[in-house]
């Protein structure tokens, strides 16, 4: 039985699949293509299909998650929009330096090693820190919106001291120079022209531990330039006729309702468990990418299949450790609540 | 899919963005208006009382 020119089962499942993707792009700002476009490829989608139709996803659920967001005032424009203007300059250069290193014959072992470095050392760092320091870690505690001074990572503290003017005001009570901003945001986009990623898994720490906004703000600011990276992006596929919409609309409608859970998980959570398992979720990512050049390398198609169980496992635990916590939390509410009087 | 395949080149692609951006608009307000109606409920369910 068909629907809108897809089997009900498939449609059932991309429904499904879309609520798991939004929970964790709504809560991490995160996660979407990271996901999507292996499932696709694994699924039998040819590539141009899959990362077409996972990128016209992510600028769906990146438009209903920074909606959220802006409800909750955790988007900074301004820094959005500086963002969005360092990391475009990052990513022509980062491309070019790519098509350098595609003529020497380096690219993609280049490539290959980097994101698995990159995915598992920015999870190391994040786990690590989490373990070891809970005041410096992500939290998206609601006192966190205006972080003490000595509560900022050390790095944010270091740049937010290079006063180089004109200086910035940030949401949270942040104050940066211009500079340093374009810089942060040049470096990230210079990694994802390099590595050819959406980049929230770069983006959103390097928000928070090197800018030093409060992870909420960080979160949502980085969504917003998701929609105008993703709207682009998808475009330029679509222009080719590479976007598939019987993949796409049902991904989005899942993962609108999983986007809201996630934002507004993002405001009650006290999540120090969490902190743990988006670490560990980066960490499986790095090793279900490195599985799969593997199997690309020794020419073994059931290390994809290795690969997407992975990243499916890691993603499912995080996003239920996500739904347990917010249910923990606000059960902890009530109980704390003063108990009317008889 | 609803006859997009037909337009080809920069006018599908720009309908094909738009129905993307207008699905996002619309799930937003549906699931929000879904939210307020149902929230408070789940939330009571969710706290145990």
């Amino acid at each position: 039985m068909e629907l809108f020119g897809i089997a009900v089962g498939l449609l059932g499942m991309f429904v499904g699949f879309g609520v798991l993707i939004g929970l964790l792009f709504g809560f991490f700002g995160m996660g979407g293509s990271f996901l999507v476009t292996p499932a696709l490829l694994v699924m039998g989608y040819p590539t141009d299909v899959a990362v077409a139709s996972g990128l016209a996803f992510v600028f769906g659920t990146s438009v209903i998650a920074t909606l959220k967001h802006r409800d909750l005032g955790q988007v900074d424009y301004k820094l959005g929009v500086l963002m969005i203007a360092g990391t475009t300059a990052g990513i022509e250069v980062g491309r070019i330096g790519l098509h350098l290193m595609q003529d020497l014959g380096v690219a993609n072992t280049f490539v290959s090693v980097t994101y698995v470095a990159l995915l598992g050392g920015i999870g190391a760092f994040i786990t690590r820190n989490a373990l070891t320091d809970g005041s410096s870690g992500l939290s998206h505690d609601a006192e966190a919106e205006e972080p003490e001074k000595e509560e900022l990572p050390e790095i944010a503290q270091t740049i937010q001291s290079y006063e180089i003017p004109p200086m910035i005001s940030l949401r949270g009570g942040v104050t940066v120079s211009l500079w340093m901003i374009l810089l942060v945001a040049f470096a990230t986009g210079l990694l994802s022209g390099l590595l050819g990623v959406g980049g929230g898994f770069i983006r959103m720490p390097a928000l928070f531990y090197l800018v030093g906004v409060p992870v909420p703000v960080a979160v949502g600011t980085d969504l917003f330039e998701i929609v105008f990276s993703g709207g682009i992006g998808s475009f330029l596929y679509a222009m080719d006729g590479a976007v598939d919409l019987t993949i796409v609309a049902p991904l989005l409608a899942g993962s609108a309702f999983g986007a809201r859970l996630g934002a507004a998980a993002t405001s009650i959570v006290d999540e120090e468990e969490i902190k743990v398992y988006f670490g560990v979720m980066l960490l499986l990512g790095a090793i279900a990418v490195a599985v799969r050049e593997i199997g690309g390398a020794v020419e073994m198609p059931i290390l994809d299949t290795v690969s997407l169980i992975i990243i499916l496992g890691a993603a499912t635990l995080v996003s239920g450790a996500v739904v347990v916590s917010s249910i923990r939390e606000l059960r902890r509410e009530e109980q704390a609540a003063p108990q009317p009087a008889d | 899919m609803f006859g997009i395949e037909t337009l080809g080149g920069s006018v599908g692609a720009v309908v094909l963005i738009g129905i993307v951006l207008l699905e996002a608009i619309v799930l937003y307000v549906g699931y929000g208006a879904l939210e307020r109606f149902l929230g408070p409920r789940i939330a009571r369910l969710l706290r145990g009382e």
